[in-house]
């Protein structure tokens, strides 16, 4: 198992508190002034370039916000957050729209090289192998997107993939139709926040009939201090379209805490197939559990057409706290949800997350595994809502649900909720909670394996089933980043 | 080869080990009998280096040098390996990458490099064959849903893989029906070298019929009380080990 031993070295080579990608880029910063106000939002618009319809949306959305209050059912505990203290826009400022990589700033490249995100070999890559293994990249860099590989090649298929303030410019008519669909603007807290204020993120449609030639990707990482990060994200997959997008974050190491309210939503016409898979590595605070990133996200999406389908799978690592719930609204009939998650706690670490499966179409199918892994001090929740509606007949779900503990002073909870208002709909619900044993660990200590390379080998056999829904280049990469976050996890 | 003098081991203020001393030479097939609680699976797991026993005086040496100190892992890589009674489940880890992975980290430990998969494969395809293991179960997750039989040619065939200079049999024959004993002691035979130790822990001469032991100890509270030939096997079957008990007080 290559990949176990190549963990263990890169697990060797960093100390608990250096955290592996914490490093902040000297790059010229355009910031808006402190605080929340209409004034912002519209500095945000301005500078997004939006159109008028665009700027009133978002003001809709703040003026709702000022009314909201933050939700308190999650199980993570945080100082109030000071709202009116934040940044709510950054953006690069040599930011003069590049034609190609040689016109990106060389810093914002370095970043990326130590990042692992080889932007350029994957350009070259591009030409060499199959159209398989392609990977096309929107890199955000804090707020503004500043390349965007392959375009020329998904325009030929006909797929759209931008930033979505191009998108908003660009591609208005599709922009105004689905935005706001599937999560309302009045929707939660955080995602009525994102409305007023988000400042990129990625767009993509697939027209009918389309397989979109690559896999899609975005690396997200937040840059600037004391900036909260909004980002948007909006797929459309047209009728008998598909497309698989994946999404990995990194950020820098910082003392204070950081904010990160994104919103996804994913809409599928009929025939239609999304794949939405994250690694999520945000900066989960210091041993000590001061900093680390807020994670507060809404992602859902809506199996609008008949026989459509959307997968989410996630592998979450990182971040002080994660409140995300990645859901699948079953409106067309035939229409299939999945989840897929692992997530990992350690230090201090909160995790509460789970999924929604709304059934609202006839035969609509759904399937939950998540797998939560809980060291250190964390505390890792399951929230999950499975519900049928009146008309949802021959609804069916099937949830499995694993915890495991490493050590004693972490906590695994399960909060499962099933709502069934047709009789016809079947929910089958699995849930283990299992601690890996001293005599487990004895036993691959004994044939060879040091103490972090034995429960890396036990943890991965635990999650296969999961990273076994990966795309090939994030399944590799997940396998590393699940042994480094358990790192110091024991002794 | 291996050295255990005085060797005194409590678990949670119980004294398990009483004294304990013990000489197995290089080649040599040592068995250790006696009856229940007499310390033979402590003594197992303590030459392995599991936690929860307090070695409270004594020494293991493996060739001249004092193990004790050392971490399970380490004392692997120095060619210690034991053959669990129990054989641990890994869900989700299939036989072969667990194989290739223990077996790496040991190579790894002794600077050695990294086998290639095609030569790995090679020796496990080898190892298997001998012990009658079918390939499909190489593709399973580690002793999930094996039988007691298949358990236990597994642990030998990791013996064969490793190629340990010290080996432990902790109870094998344990659960084994005859022909998986046969397998089984087939297996342990054709490792048997020059250079390679085995101390074969058991309740029964039975497993001593099969894997014949140039030395037979007799353990009673936690110190070996009488050593002899093989004979000394067939003596305790028809006797028993009533005789010990008396011994060790």
């Amino acid at each position: 198992m290559p990949a176990v031993q190549e963990t263990v070295e890169r697990v060797k080579a960093i100390d608990v508190d250096q955290y592996k990608y914490g490093f902040e880029t000297e790059v010229e910063m355009d910031v808006a002034p402190v605080g929340l106000s209409e004034a912002t939002v519209r500095l945000i618009s301005a500078k997004k370039g939006d159109p008028e319809w665009m700027t009133e949306w978002r003001l809709d959305a703040y003026r709702r916000w000022i009314t909201m209050r933050e939700p308190t059912w999650s199980r993570v505990k945080y100082p109030p957050i000071p709202f009116q203290d934040l940044h709510y826009y950054a953006a690069p400022k040599k930011n003069a729209a590049p034609k190609s990589l040689d016109e990106v700033d060389p810093e914002i490249l370095k970043t990326y090289e130590k990042l692992g995100i080889p932007l350029r070999e994957q350009e070259i890559l591009a030409g060499v192998e199959g159209a398989g293994s392609r990977v096309a990249v929107d890199a955000v860099f804090d707020s503004v997107s500043v390349v965007t590989t392959f375009k020329e090649e998904l325009k030929k298929a006909g797929v759209i993939f931008c930033s979505i303030s191009e998108a908003i410019r660009e591609h208005s008519e599709l922009v105004r139709k689905y935005l706001g669909s599937v999560v309302p603007v009045t929707d939660n807290f955080y995602a009525t926040l994102n409305s007023a204020v988000f400042t990129d993120g990625s767009f993509v449609y697939v027209p009918e009939g389309v397989r979109c030639p690559m896999e899609l990707s975005t690396y997200f990482r937040i840059n600037e201090r004391n900036t909260g990060q909004f980002e948007r994200t909006l797929i459309i997959a047209d009728k008998g379209s598909y497309v698989s997008y994946l999404e990995g974050c990194t950020a820098p190491a910082r003392d204070e805490n950081q904010l990160h309210a994104a919103v996804v939503e994913l809409i599928a016409l009929d025939d239609a197939e999304i794949k939405y898979s994250t690694v999520q590595n945000w900066y989960p605070g210091d041993s000590e559990g001061q900093g680390g990133v807020y994670n507060f996200v809404t992602k859902r999406g809506d199996c609008r057409g008949v026989n459509s389908k959307i997968s989410w799978t996630q592998v979450e690592t990182g971040s002080a706290i994660t409140w995300k719930y990645p859901s699948c609204i079953l409106r067309g009939d035939n229409s299939r949800g999945e989840f897929y998650s692992i997530a990992i706690s350690n230090g201090y670490q909160q995790v509460d997350s789970g999924t929604k499966m709304i059934h609202l179409g006839r035969n609509t199918t759904s399937k939950v595994i998540s797998k939560g892994i809980a060291a250190g001090k964390s505390d890792n929740t399951y929230r999950g809502l499975i519900s049928a509606h009146r008309r949802a007949s021959g609804a069916r779900n099937f949830t499995n649900c694993d915890s495991l503990l490493i050590g004693d002073q972490c906590g695994a909870h399960t909060v499962p909720y099933i709502e069934s208002k047709n009789a016809s709909a079947v929910f089958e619900h699995e849930a283990t909670t299992s601690k890996i044993s001293d005599d487990q660990m004895f036993y691959c200590m004994q044939r060879g394996l040091s103490e972090e390379e034995a429960i890396a080998l036990i943890v991965n056999g635990f999650v296969k089933d999961v990273l076994q829904q990966l795309p090939m280049e994030f399944a590799v990469e997940a396998q590393k980043l699940i042994s480094i976050s358990l790192e110091g996890s024991v002794g | 080869m291996l050295e255990i003098n005085n060797l005194v081991v409590d678990i949670e203020d119980k004294r398990i080990l009483n004294g304990l001393s013990l000489t197995v030479n290089d080649g040599e097939v040592a068995a250790i009998m006696g009856p229940n609680g007499s310390g033979k699976s402590t003594l197992s797991y303590v030459i392995a280096g599991k936690e929860d026993y307090t070695v409270l005086d004594g020494e293991i040496l493996l060739n001249g040098e004092n193990i004790l100190e050392l971490e399970p892992s380490e004392r692997a890589a120095k060619g210690v390996f034991l053959a669990f009674q129990y054989p641990l489940e890994i869900p989700g880890v299939a036989t072969m990458t667990f194989l290739k992975s223990v077996l790496n980290a040991q190579r790894k430990a002794r600077d050695e490099d990294e086998l290639t998969t095609p030569d790995f494969m090679r020796r496990v395809k080898k190892a298997a064959e001998t012990l009658e293991i079918d390939q499909e179960m190489l593709k399973r997750a580690l002793n999930v849903g094996f039988s007691g039989g298949e358990k236990k040619r597994m642990e030998i065939l990791q013996m064969a893989l490793l190629e340990p200079s010290f080996c432990i049999l902790d109870e094998t024959d344990s659960g084994l029906d005859i022909d998986a004993l046969r397998i089984v002691a087939e297996g342990v035979n054709a490792l048997r070298a020059k250079d390679r130790s085995f101390l074969v822990i058991t309740h029964y001469q039975r497993l001593l019929n099969y894997i014949v032991p140039d030395t037979v100890h007799v353990m009673s509270k936690g110190k070996v009380v009488r050593s002899g030939g093989k004979e000394l096997a067939l003596e305790l079957e028809a006797n028993g080990y009533a005789d010990y008990r008396e011994l060790a007080a």
